[in-house]
Order: C-alpha cells, then sequence, then structure tokens
C-alpha cells in the first residue's frame, strides 16, 4: 500500500521500535548476566560496580564443580523419568478421552463434559489432595510424579476442540468397512492428530520438566528428588556446600558463580529446542483460543 | 389399558432404548473410563475430602472416624490474628496483577500489529516468549540473586550514585519484585493469543476507517480494540476465577519470614500450616474458604460481564 505516512505516524512507528527494541534488551540481559556471570571470576564481579558485559577472567571452573556434582546427574536422571514416563501417560489420557468425547451420540457426554470443565474453577484444594495421594499410599514413589497431575483441563480441552474437526466422514467410512472403536482410534484419529499430539506432548513434558512443587509436597527420599528440587536446594535454600569440592574461602567467594552455572545447566537443554518448537508451542495457545 | 400402565410401559421402553445406546458405545466408555477415574479419584475424591474441614481430622483414625466439630475450624480462622494480614496480601497481589500483569501482554501485541517489518516482528516474538520456559524455581533464584545486596540491581544503583538497598529484607519491596518479574516472564507468551485474536480482525474495517480519516490512533480506539474486546473479557474472567491461586509457587520461593507482612498469602499459609505443621482440619478450612471466595469471584465477573457486553465463559 502506497500513501504518505504523516509526521505523527513516523514518530509513532520511531517510539514502537524504540519500546520493542528496549523490551528485547530486558528480556535478554538478564539471561545474558547469568551466562557471562557463570563464566567470570566472582571476586572482578564484586569488584567492578555496574553491568556486566563480557566475561571477566573467563574460567570454567563453576562448570567443573557442577559437572562434578551427583546430586544434580541424579537429578536430571529422575527428571528425564518423570517426563518421557509422565509424558507418555498424560498423553495417553488425554487423547483417548477426547476421542471418547468426540463421539456423536454417546449417552452422558454432556454431563461427563461439564464434570471435567467444573474441575477447572473449583478444586479440592492442596490438603484432600495431599491426603489423597498419601492415602492411594503413592507418597515417595516415583508414581507420585506421574499420576496424581496426569490429566490437564486445558490440554484435553484443547485436545477435544481438535477432534471435533476432524471429519466424521472417515469414521463412518471405517466402520462400513467393519473397523471397530479401537481400529478407529488408533488407524485413523491418532495419525490425524498428531499435529495436537506434539502440541500437548510438549506442554505436559515441559511442565513436568519445570515443576518442582509436587516434588516437594510428594517427595522425601533425596534419590528420587527431580532436578528443580535439587535447583531449589542450590539456589533457594544456598545450600551450595553440597557441591563445591573449594576450599571453604574459595567456596565462598565461588557459592554464587557456581549458581550461575547450575542455572545455565539447567536451563539450556529446554532453550535449545524451543526455537525449533516453538510453533508447536503457539499452535496450542491458538487452538484453545478458538475454543475460548 | 389405563394411563399409568402406558407411561410405564413408555418409560420401559425409553430405558431400554437408552441401554442400547450405552451398549452400542461399550467400547467408547471403556476407552473413556481411565481418564475417568483419574478425574474422580484426583479431582473429585479431594473435593468430598473437604470434609475434614468440619472435623478435628486425625490421621489414624481416618475421615469416618474423626470428629465432627461443625464450623469451629472456619471460626479459628476468621478469628486468627493472621487473617486480615493473609486476605489483604493475597487481594493486594492479585489486585497488582490485575492492574500491571494483565495488560503488559495486550499492549505488547497492540505494539507488534503495528510493526510493519515482519523479520522484526517474529524476532521480538521469538524472543520475549522465552522466559516462560524458565521454570519457576530458576526465575526466583535469579531473582533473588539480582536483588542481593551485591547482585545487579544494586550494581546498577550504584552506577547511578545511589545507595545499596536490602530488598528481600524490606517488605515494602516485595510487590515490585513480584509482578515486574511476572511481567518480565510472561508478557510474549500470554500476547500470543491476543496475537492470533488480532489477526482475525476484518481488513476492510481498516480500509473503510483510513477513508474515513481515522489516523492510526483512531482505528486503535475504533477497529483494533473492539476487534479483540471478547479475547479480553473473555481471559479476565479466567484470570479473576484463578485470582487467589496463581503465583503461589513463585511466593514461596521467594519470600522469607522477615517480609511475611506483604508476602504471607492464603495458599502459603495453608501449606505452611497443613503440610510442615500437620494441622490438615485447620488448613483444609482455610484452603476451602480459599476456594469458595475464588468460585464466588469467578460468578460474579461472568454475570457483570453478561450484563455489560452480552459475553462470558458460559
Amino acid at each position: 500500500m502506497m500513501y504518505k505516512k504523516g509526521m505523527g505516524e513516523h514518530v509513532f512507528d520511531s517510539f514502537n521500535y524504540l519500546i520493542l527494541s528496549l523490551l528485547l534488551v530486558i528480556t535478554l540481559y538478564p539471561c545474558y548476566y547469568v551466562l557471562v556471570a557463570s563464566v567470570s571470576n566472582p571476586v572482578k564481579i564484586f569488584a567492578s560496580n555496574g553491568l556486566l558485559f563480557y566475561p571477566k577472567d573467563f574460567a570454567l571452573y563453576t562448570y567443573t564443580e557442577v559437572f562434578k556434582s551427583a546430586p544434580i546427574w541424579n537429578g536430571y536422571k529422575n527428571t528425564i523419568i518423570y517426563v518421557l514416563s509422565g509424558g507418555f501417560i498424560s498423553v495417553s489420557l488425554t487423547t483417548t478421552a477426547a476421542y471418547a468425547l468426540t463421539r456423536r451420540g454417546l449417552p452422558g457426554k454432556k454431563t461427563i463434559m461439564f464434570l471435567i470443565l467444573f474441575t477447572m474453577y473449583f478444586s479440592g484444594g492442596l490438603i484432600p489432595n495431599y491426603l489423597v495421594v498419601k492415602g492411594l499410599g503413592l507418597l515417595d514413589t516415583p508414581f507420585a510424579m506421574i499420576i496424581p497431575n496426569a490429566v490437564t483441563t486445558f490440554n484435553l480441552i484443547i485436545t477435544i476442540s481438535y477432534f471435533r474437526g476432524l471429519p466424521y466422514e472417515l469414521e463412518e467410512a471405517a466402520k462400513i468397512d467393519g473397523a471397530n472403536d479401537y481400529t478407529v482410534l488408533f488407524r485413523i484419529m491418532l495419525p490425524l492428530a498428531k499435529p495436537i499430539v506434539a502440541v500437548i506432548s510438549l506442554y505436559y513434558m515441559v511442565s513436568i520438566w519445570n515443576g518442582f512443587f509436587h516434588a516437594l509436597i510428594y517427595l522425601n527420599k533425596r534419590r528420587l528428588f527431580p532436578l528443580q528440587l535439587i535447583l531449589r536446594e542450590i539456589l533457594i535454600k544456598n545450600d551450595t556446600a553440597s557441591i563445591t569440592t573449594a576450599q571453604p574461602d574459595q567456596a565462598q567467594a565461588y557459592a554464587e558463580n557456581v549458581k550461575y552455572a547450575t542455572i545455565v545447566v539447567a536451563t539450556v537443554p529446554i532453550l535449545c529446542v524451543y526455537p525449533f518448537l516453538q510453533r508447536y508451542f503457539v499452535k496450542g495457545v491458538t487452538i484453545g483460543a478458538v475454543k475460548g | 389399558m389405563d394411563a399409568t400402565a402406558t407411561i410405564t410401559k413408555k418409560g420401559r421402553a425409553v430405558k431400554k432404548h437408552i441401554w442400547r445406546e450405552v451398549k452400542k458405545f461399550k467400547h467408547i466408555y471403556i476407552i473413556l473410563a481411565p481418564t475417568l477415574l483419574f478425574y474422580i479419584v484426583f479431582r473429585y475424591a479431594p473435593m468430598f475430602g473437604n470434609v475434614i474441614a468440619f472435623q478435628r481430622f486425625s490421621i489414624t483414625k481416618g475421615i469416618l472416624g474423626s470428629k465432627f466439630v461443625g464450623l469451629q475450624n472456619f471460626k479459628d480462622f476468621l478469628t486468627n490474628y493472621k487473617f486480615w494480614e493473609l486476605l489483604r496480601n493475597t487481594l493486594n497481589i492479585n489486585f497488582l496483577g490485575l492492574v500491571f500483569a494483565f495488560p503488559a501482554p495486550i499492549i505488547l501485541a497492540l505494539l507488534l500489529n503495528e510493526v510493519k517489518r515482519l523479520r522484526f516482528k517474529k524476532t521480538v516474538q521469538t524472543i520475549t516468549y522465552v522466559p516462560h520456559f524458565i521454570s519457576t524455581v530458576v526465575v526466583s533464584s535469579m531473582i533473588l540473586t539480582f536483588v542481593a545486596s551485591d547482585g545487579m540491581i544494586n550494581a546498577i544503583r550504584q552506577m547511578f550514585g545511589g545507595e545499596k538497598i536490602s530488598f528481600m529484607t524490606n517488605s515494602q519491596y516485595f510487590y515490585p519484585i513480584y509482578i515486574i518479574s511476572d511481567i518480565w516472564q510472561h508478557i510474549g507468551w500470554g500476547s500470543i493469543i491476543y496475537i492470533a485474536a488480532l489477526s482475525s480482525v476484518d481488513q476492510e474495517l481498516y480500509q473503510a476507517a483510513t477513508i474515513d480519516g481515522a489516523g492510526r490512533w483512531k482505528q486503535l480506539l475504533h477497529v483494533t480494540l473492539p476487534g479483540i474486546s471478547q479475547t479480553i473479557i473473555i481471559l479476565l474472567i479466567m484470570r479473576i476465577g484463578q485470582m487467589l491461586s496463581v503465583g503461589f509457587e513463585k511466593i514461596m520461593l521467594l519470600y522469607n519470614p522477615a517480609i511475611y507482612e506483604t508476602a504471607d498469602v492464603i495458599s502459603t499459609y495453608v501449606y505452611r500450616r497443613g503440610l510442615l505443621e500437620g494441622d490438615y482440619s485447620f488448613s483444609a478450612a482455610v484452603g476451602m474458604f480459599n476456594s469458595i471466595i475464588n468460585f464466588i469471584l469467578l460468578i460474579a465477573a461472568n454475570f457483570f460481564s453478561k450484563k455489560i457486553s452480552d459475553s462470558g465463559i458460559w
């Protein structure tokens, strides 16, 4: 489109670009700071007031400390187990339920949908939830990380709305050819639903990867702790002693920087895969919006 | 044949018909069963488990054996010296979130909508989504190290000749820290839904507005905002419906006893009293109080929205 821009338009545009560029800097700088600080000499950081733009006395000492730490590796291992098994169970429950709840003429469908939606707005609360998990004997077992929050209602809803958009004729045709409900689900619907399966898998796995609260309340045994709970000890409760082997005074000085390195080690995997998967993440939100 | 007989016969016929339908869907119910079981055990059982809020519950006696005490636990909470502080803090944090953190993604989406260079727009989107994927534990620890007495924020203050501030022991700084970090983490992600809504605004409306001589500001007010108002209202109602429970994990990671005065909220109190001190019945009552207020707020928000703008979530 060709049209003359007025003075006001130019001012508006410049302002807009300025604000957005500023937002970029504000978003990125804290992350950059952590990265730079993790490879710097802590004494130098402390001595230099102000912003940090490049590493001071580049050293990878902190990383060797983090990589030597047994709790971090064990946490990593547990998290990967919880993410894979939990992701599988969550996705299975969600897609099968979405398939069932989009069958035409299913008696009781409306009631079931209402009861499921209701849980989005009214929940039993922390204590009764805890007592149920305890009552089932799931405390201090890996299952406590997988089962009690296996289905997220939001994810179920976006899956249902995706299934609703799939052509009914395919199912009809398959049924005429003698296919049963399971064949329709596994041979016809699931292959068609791959995009939404990708979206909810990511949502479930990221939330298990990043979650710490369920682990905090359901797990006591340290060997079962996921990475985030170990991070909480190191980062929030300042328990860096468990991962630094240096002399006391040196450990003191390096404690902060070991934290930065820990943050990097714990966050980099997710940030590395993120750009490749971004479109799936975004898709989930927009499918949810259509439904909303 | 008299009338009643016909009715029962009809009734039987209907029952038979329903039964036939259910049988036809037997396998669908089997497929649905595991998820249904999940909802019953982990979502509905706890709702009924709130019975313990009316008891003096002890683990050894169980729900059936524990003594009922009526509304005693609720009375204890309402007359507790912490009650007003917790309610005030909970409402404060959520109100500030509603005023500052809720509009932020809308503003970002509107700004991005005006950007004509696609590369720049995509870059801003990709980068602002990133913090959403950093875990609460890591974000909280970044906040704590940045606001520490020798952290980044104080270093910047000193650069401009300011004094060092002990942020995490002064209760007055908790809300700004909480809200600003919340905006930092979620502004990009939150904007996705509005960007999607913006892309579905009819482009002809803009052309018509331009012909009518409307500048960009006028277009924003009269075309863009009305175009996404539905989305804004729905998200606002949903946000209000979760008002008293959002952000509780981050608060738990950030706060310390020195700033309980402003930072302690109902959910964190439930956690401490219930799971750390084992006072199940009392904290179940507090939690239930929280859920009920939440639910009332949701219904009220939906009601007013329907009155005013004819849109709601049900």
